[in-house]
C-alpha cells in the first residue's frame, strides 16, 4: 500500500510526500491540524492540509527568522511571538541568555497539545520560564500594547486562512503602535514566485513599508514550501539589517547554527531582480 | 421543531419544486432565452451552471407569482407562519416594492398619513406615486450623536388628534441606527383612533427570530410591515417579504403589488427566501443570538479604544429610544475629530474594510449571520489605527441637527408641477420638487413639496464638502436644483 501527503502550491503544481504514518489528525475551532511521520522529511504537522513545518526542514525558517533580528539590535530582551505554535521560533529565542521575556500568543491550543505529543524537538522550550503563553487572537491582543516590546516576530500561516488578519494594515500599525522607539518586526513574508503568492507578498510589503520607517526582505531556500523559497520581512524604527548589524558581537555568543551564518545575514539581503523590481513597484 | 409554527418549517416548498424540475428534464421552448445557460456560457461560467439552471419562467408546477396557488402560495403561507403574519407577499422588488405596496394598499389621493421624517426615500416615493399627503412627527435628535430617534408617544398622540382623518400611521422599525419606537403603544394609539399602522422593517427580519431584540411589527399588532429579508434575513439582494395582519384583505394587496411588480418574477429570488425563511424558523434564535453577542463584543472592544463611542441599549429612555437593536453597530466618530463619512472612506481606502455607511457624525457596520470574530478584531484593531494616525482636534466639526421640514404642497403635486432648475444658493425659500440625500443611509435632507431653507443648504453643502455620496436631484453634481415654479 502506498500513502502520500500532497499540497497544491497553485491548482497546477504540487508537492508531494510519501507518509509512512497518520500520526495526528484534529479539527479544532480554527483548523485541521494533521502530523504525519514521512520517510524523506520525518514528522510534518500540516494545518488545513498545508505543510507548516518538517522535522527535516524546519531550522531554515526557525533560524532565519530569529538570529537576523537577534543580531541587529543586541538590547532585545521582551519579545512578543505571534503564531509558532509548534515552538521552534522559541526554542531559538531562548537560547540568548539577555532575553528576559516571550510572550507567545496563539490563536489555537490544539496545535502546541498536538506539537508538544508529536514535534518536542520543536516544542521542548515552551515550558521555560521566560515564556508566557497567551491563547487569543493576535489582533486583539497587541491592540492593548504600546512601545512595550523591542522585538515582534509574526509567525504565522499563509494569508488566506485563519491567519488572514495578520497580514494588514491594522495589525501592522497595532505591532509598531507596540514596539519600543527602537524595536524590529520580523514577519514570515511568503514566496514571491507564483503568481497568486507573489500577489500577497506585494500586498503586505507595501503595507508594512508604509507603516515603517525601515522595510527590507530577506529570503532562504526552504525546500517544503511553496516553490521551495521563502520571504521574510525586517521592518524596523531605527536599526538598519544590515549597516548596523554586528557580526563580531554575534559570533561572541558562541551560538552553533545549522542554516545561519553572518556572511549568510548580509547575503540574504541582497534580493534578486525580478523580486526587487516587484518589490519597488509597491515601495512608492 | 418550535411549537410557535403551525406548518412544518422544514418544508421549502419552491426548493423542492425546482429540484425536482431539475430532474424532470424539460425542454425549454419557453424564456428565458439562455435556456440554462446553454446559449449565454459567459454567463453561466460567471455565475455557475446550478444557478442559470434554476432562472426559469413560471410554469405550472412552478407556480405564479402574479397570482400563487401551489408551490408560491405554500411558501407564502410558510412565511406568513414564521413571521406570525395573517399573510405574506413574497416580493421580488426590493423592500422599497415592499414599503411602496403597503403604502399604495392604504392610502389612495388626499389622505393623509403620520409619519416620521426619517423615513427612507422609498416612503416620499410612494406618497409621489398615490398623491397622499404626508404628516410628520418630529422624531426626536440625539444632539450629541447626531442621529435621529424614534417619534415619542406624545408627538404621535398629538398628531392623531389634530388629523383625526389621516389613515394610517408609519414607524420605522427600527431605525437604520437600530433605534425603536414604542411599536405596541403606537399601534393601539392608531387603532383607537381607527387608523392603520404600518411598520418599515427594512432593518428589522431578525426581530421575528431572536430572544432580546425589540419586538417585532406582527407580534406588536401592525397591520402591514416591508421585511428586508435581504438584509438581515440572508436571502439574495432585492428579494423581500411584505407582511400583512388579519384587518388587511390579502386579495386586495396582491392587486395594488401587481400594479407595479414584475409579471416574471426571478425564482432566484424567490427560492432564496423560501431558503432563507426556512433557516430563520429552525435556527434564527441562535443565529441572532450569536450576531447580537458580536455586537455587544465590537461595542465594548471599540469604547476600549478610547474616543468613539459605541453607542448601545443605555441609550434606552422608554419614549423615543423605546428599544434598541444590539445587532446594529453605530459608532460616534466626531469626537476623534473625523466626520463618519471619513472614516468610511479611509477603512475601505486604507484598510480594505467597507463599512454600511458613514454620516456626518457615525459610522454603521452592518453585522449578521455571516460575520466571524477574526473579521471583529480587524474592525476593532482598524478603528484603534485610525484614532492613532489621524486623530485631531474636534472643534469644527459640525454635528446633524433635525430640521424640521416645511411641507408646502404633497409629493406628488410638487413632483409633477411646472417647474425650474436654479443654482442651490439661489434657491432659498422656493418649494423643491425633488429629493436631496445621502446615500446610504438614503434618508432624504429635503424631499418634493418641502420649502428650501438656509439651514438645509447648509447641511447638503457640508456632507458634500466631507465626501458623502449624495442623490437625489436631476443634476448629478448636486449644483442645481428643480423647484416649482
Amino acid at each position: 500500500m502506498e500513502m502520500w501527503f500532497s499540497e497544491y502550491h497553485t491548482p497546477d503544481v504540487k508537492l508531494a510526500m510519501r507518509v509512512k504514518k497518520h500520526l495526528y489528525q484534529k479539527q479544532s475551532d480554527f483548523q485541521q491540524i494533521d502530523i504525519f511521520d514521512t520517510p524523506e522529511f520525518g514528522r510534518v504537522l500540516t494545518l488545513d492540509g498545508n505543510i507548516m513545518l518538517t522535522e527535516r526542514d524546519e531550522f531554515i525558517y526557525d533560524e532565519m527568522i530569529t538570529h537576523v533580528p537577534m543580531a541587529v539590535h543586541q538590547g532585545i530582551r521582551n519579545i512578543l511571538v505571534i503564531g509558532a505554535g509548534d515552538g521552534g521560533v522559541v526554542r531559538e529565542l531562548t537560547r540568548y541568555d539577555r532575553v528576559e521575556n516571550i510572550d507567545l500568543v496563539e490563536m489555537d491550543p490544539q496545535v502546541l497539545e498536538a506539537c508538544r505529543m508529536y514535534l518536542p524537538g520543536n516544542a521542548c522550550r515552551l515550558d521555560d520560564r521566560r515564556v508566557h503563553i497567551y491563547f487569543e487572537n493576535a489582533l486583539k491582543f497587541i491592540r492593548r500594547s504600546e512601545e512595550k516590546y523591542d522585538l515582534i516576530i509574526v509567525d504565522s500561516t499563509d494569508p488566506f486562512g485563519p491567519s488572514e488578519g495578520l497580514f494588514t494594515k491594522e495589525f501592522y500599525g497595532s505591532c509598531f503602535n507596540a514596539l519600543k522607539d527602537d524595536g524590529i518586526m520580523v514577519n514570515q513574508q511568503g514566496s514571491p514566485f507564483y503568481e497568486e503568492d507573489a500577489r500577497a507578498m506585494q500586498r503586505s510589503h507595501k503595507r508594512i513599508a508604509s507603516t515603517f520607517p525601515i522595510s527590507k526582505v530577506y529570503q532562504a531556500h526552504i525546500p517544503t514550501y511553496a516553490a521551495g523559497y521563502w520571504l521574510f520581512g525586517f521592518a524596523s524604527k531605527k536599526y538598519h539589517p544590515v549597516d548596523d548589524f554586528d557580526a563580531d558581537a554575534w559570533t561572541a555568543l558562541n551560538l552553533h547554527t545549522r542554516y545561519y551564518t553572518t556572511r549568510l545575514h548580509v547575503g540574504a539581503f541582497w534580493l534578486p531582480a525580478f523580486l526587487e523590481e516587484m518589490l519597488q513597484e509597491v515601495e512608492n | 421543531m418550535n411549537t410557535r409554527y403551525h406548518l412544518d418549517q422544514t418544508k421549502a416548498p419552491i426548493y423542492e419544486a425546482l429540484e425536482e424540475f431539475r430532474k424532470m428534464r424539460i425542454v425549454p421552448f419557453d424564456v428565458p432565452g439562455h435556456k440554462r445557460g446553454r446559449g449565454n456560457p459567459e454567463l453561466a461560467a460567471c455565475l455557475g451552471e446550478k444557478c442559470v439552471g434554476v432562472d426559469v419562467n413560471s410554469m405550472k408546477p412552478l407556480d405564479n407569482l402574479c397570482h400563487p396557488v401551489s408551490v408560491i402560495k405554500e411558501a407564502e403561507d410558510l412565511a406568513a407562519d414564521a413571521f406570525g403574519a395573517a399573510h405574506a407577499f413574497l416580493m421580488v422588488g426590493g423592500t422599497t416594492s415592499a414599503v411602496q405596496s403597503m403604502i399604495l394598499t392604504v392610502c389612495k389621493r388626499g389622505d393623509e398619513i403620520i409619519l416620521p421624517r426619517n423615513v427612507h426615500r422609498s416612503v416620499i416615493n410612494a406618497l409621489v406615486l398615490c398623491g397622499a399627503v404626508p404628516v410628520y412627527v418630529n422624531p426626536e435628535v440625539n444632539a450629541s450623536l447626531g442621529i435621529s430617534l424614534g417619534m415619542k408617544r406624545e408627538a404621535v398622540a398629538k398628531a392623531i388628534r389634530e388629523h383625526p382623518n389621516a389613515v394610517a400611521v408609519l414607524v420605522n422599525n427600527p431605525t437604520y441606527y437600530g433605534i425603536c419606537s414604542d411599536l405596541r403603544a403606537i399601534v393601539k394609539m392608531a387603532h383607537d383612533a381607527g387608523m392603520y399602522c404600518l411598520a418599515d422593517e427594512a432593518h428589522g427580519t431578525h426581530f421575528y427570530f431572536g430572544g432580546g431584540l425589540p419586538v417585532s411589527a406582527m407580534e406588536a399588532g401592525a397591520d402591514m410591515a416591508a421585511v428586508s429579508m435581504h438584509k438581515s434575513g440572508g436571502s439574495l439582494t432585492q428579494s423581500s417579504l411584505l407582511l400583512c395582519g388579519p384587518r388587511i384583505q390579502a386579495g386586495y394587496a396582491r392587486q395594488i403589488i401587481n400594479l407595479t411588480q414584475t409579471t416574471s418574477g426571478s425564482y432566484l429570488l424567490m427560492v432564496s427566501l423560501d431558503i432563507s425563511r426556512r433557516n430563520l424558523a429552525l435556527r434564527g434564535r441562535d443565529v441572532f443570538h450569536r450576531v447580537s453577542d458580536m455586537g455587544e463584543y465590537a461595542r465594548q472592544e471599540i469604547n476600549a479604544v478610547g474616543g468613539y463611542y459605541a453607542f448601545g441599549r443605555e441609550l434606552r429612555d422608554g419614549n423615543a429610544v423605546f428599544d434598541f437593536d444590539t445587532t446594529k453597530l453605530s459608532v460616534h466618530t466626531l469626537d476623534i475629530g473625523l466626520a463618519g463619512i471619513e472614516v468610511y472612506d479611509i477603512l475601505r481606502d486604507e484598510y480594505d474594510i467597507q463599512i454600511e455607511f458613514g454620516d456626518i457624525g457615525n459610522i454603521l457596520a452592518y453585522l449578521s449571520m455571516g460575520d466571524r470574530p477574526q473579521e471583529m478584531e480587524r474592525l476593532v484593531s482598524a478603528l484603534a489605527e485610525i484614532r492613532r494616525r489621524y486623530q485631531k482636534d474636534p472643534a469644527g466639526l459640525l454635528t446633524q441637527e433635525y430640521v424640521e421640514p416645511q411641507v408646502v404642497i404633497s409629493p406628488q403635486e410638487a413632483f409633477y408641477a411646472d417647474k425650474v432648475s436654479l443654482p442651490l444658493a439661489e434657491s432659498t425659500g422656493r418649494v423643491a420638487s425633488e429629493f436631496v440625500m445621502c446615500y446610504p443611509p438614503g434618508i432624504p435632507l429635503l424631499a418634493p413639496g418641502e420649502r428650501i431653507t438656509e439651514e438645509i443648504l447648509e447641511h447638503i453643502q457640508y456632507a458634500k464638502e466631507k465626501g458623502a455620496s449624495m442623490t437625489g436631484p436631476e443634476d448629478p453634481d448636486i449644483e442645481q436644483i428643480n423647484v416649482v415654479q
